[in-house]
């Protein structure tokens, strides 16, 4: 499939125009795959177009408003931001600023792998750093409003939390395990 | 326009004109960056409203519950889960596909499987999280995220 950059429309490094009209000759060439499918089997023709118009509908719905969402993320929170409050954090404050501060920029996952370099230079917990990538990848509060949207608030809200106990308790475990394979890292962060 | 529609047009109306009364020119800006996104993500909708539409169109009800159904359990979750962590779809495009197959008769561990391991582990982007963040830090976290999603959509299985 596709690139995560898709998501964003920013950066633009990995990706890009030749990305975007790739997209679109797959898009065609299913369209073409899809009509010549379906006229073998005319059968399928009505229960295909209207799930597929379904999904049109109740995407068109949601998709502008989150794109918006994610543009006023992008402008008013900067990475900057982001780093500042990150190297500050401990505790389960730590843990709650790391999850929050993760969950409101918008970009691709690789973009936050410089970000999380850069506080393990400010001296961040490596559980912090663990917590804020894996809010960067699976809290993004974009992708809550859908998925409230497409699998119910009962499936989102509980896997969230989910995710964040989880998170948490793996970032621990990371902690542990590297302050113990990488002792002199460790010294020299204290 | 269900509940939930309205809620997250509501959130992007109210966020947008506070944005607009602090600064005018961020928020002109934002809405620039909205829709370039908005543009480069179109494609991407379309192919998975088609694929959506053929999937549900041809495959027989029982077909998709056979597999990823309630009786599937951690095997299930399992080959759906590697599916994830290797897909490379956009997490945005995730949800709807999560959920038509949710409607054919997938479990929910199957769905929150699938979700979990997608946004979470980034094979695609492992060589740069190497990279950046050092071998031992980058396999660690994608090899225990696996773990952690599986963990979770047994639990989502469980409770809902």
């Amino acid at each position: 499939m596709s690139s995560t950059d898709n998501e964003t429309g920013d950066e633009g490094t990995m990706g890009g125009k030749k990305e975007m009209i790739r997209d679109w000759l797959i898009l065609v060439a299913m369209i073409i795959g899809a009509t010549v499918l379906l006229s073998f089997f005319p059968a399928k023709i009505e229960p295909s177009l209207s799930t597929g118009m379904d999904y049109l509908t109740e995407m068109a719905w949601v998709l502008p408003a989150v794109m918006i969402l994610m543009g006023l993320f992008k402008v008013w929170i900067s990475r900057e931001l982001v780093v500042k409050y990150l190297g500050k954090a401990s505790g389960l404050k730590g843990i709650f600023i790391a999850a929050l501060l993760g969950s409101t920029p918008t970009g691709p996952l690789y973009v936050a792998f410089p970000l999380a370099a850069a506080m393990f230079d400010k001296g961040a917990r490596t559980m912090n750093i663990v917590v804020f990538l894996s809010a960067w990848a699976a809290m993004k509060i974009p992708q809550e409003m859908l998925e409230i949207q497409f699998l119910g608030l009962n499936f989102m809200a509980i896997r969230l939390v989910l995710t964040l106990v989880s998170v948490s308790l793996m970032g621990l475990v990371m902690e542990k395990i590297i302050e113990k394979t990488d002792p002199l890292k460790v010294q020299a962060e204290v | 326009m269900n509940a939930t529609a309205l809620v997250i047009n509501g959130f992007a109306i109210i966020g947008f004109i506070i944005s607009f009364i602090k600064n005018k020119e961020k928020s002109v800006q934002a809405l620039k960056v909205a829709g370039k996104s908005f543009l480069k993500m179109l494609p991407m909708v379309l192919i998975i409203v088609v694929l959506v539409g053929l999937l549900l169109g041809f495959i027989p009800p029982g077909g998709i519950e056979k597999f990823f159904g309630g009786q599937s359990g951690i095997l299930g979750a399992l080959i759906i889960g590697g599916a994830g962590a290797i897909l490379h779809i956009p997490s945005l495009i995730a949800f709807p596909l999560a959920g038509s197959l949710r409607e054919s008769g997938a479990s929910v561990t199957s769905a929150a499987a699938f979700i979990t391991t997608l946004t979470m582990i980034g094979t695609v982007y492992l060589p740069v999280e190497i990279k950046i963040l050092g071998k031992k830090f980058a396999l660690l976290r994608n090899g225990l995220s696996f773990l952690v999603a599986m963990v979770i959509s047994l639990l989502m299985g469980l409770i809902l």
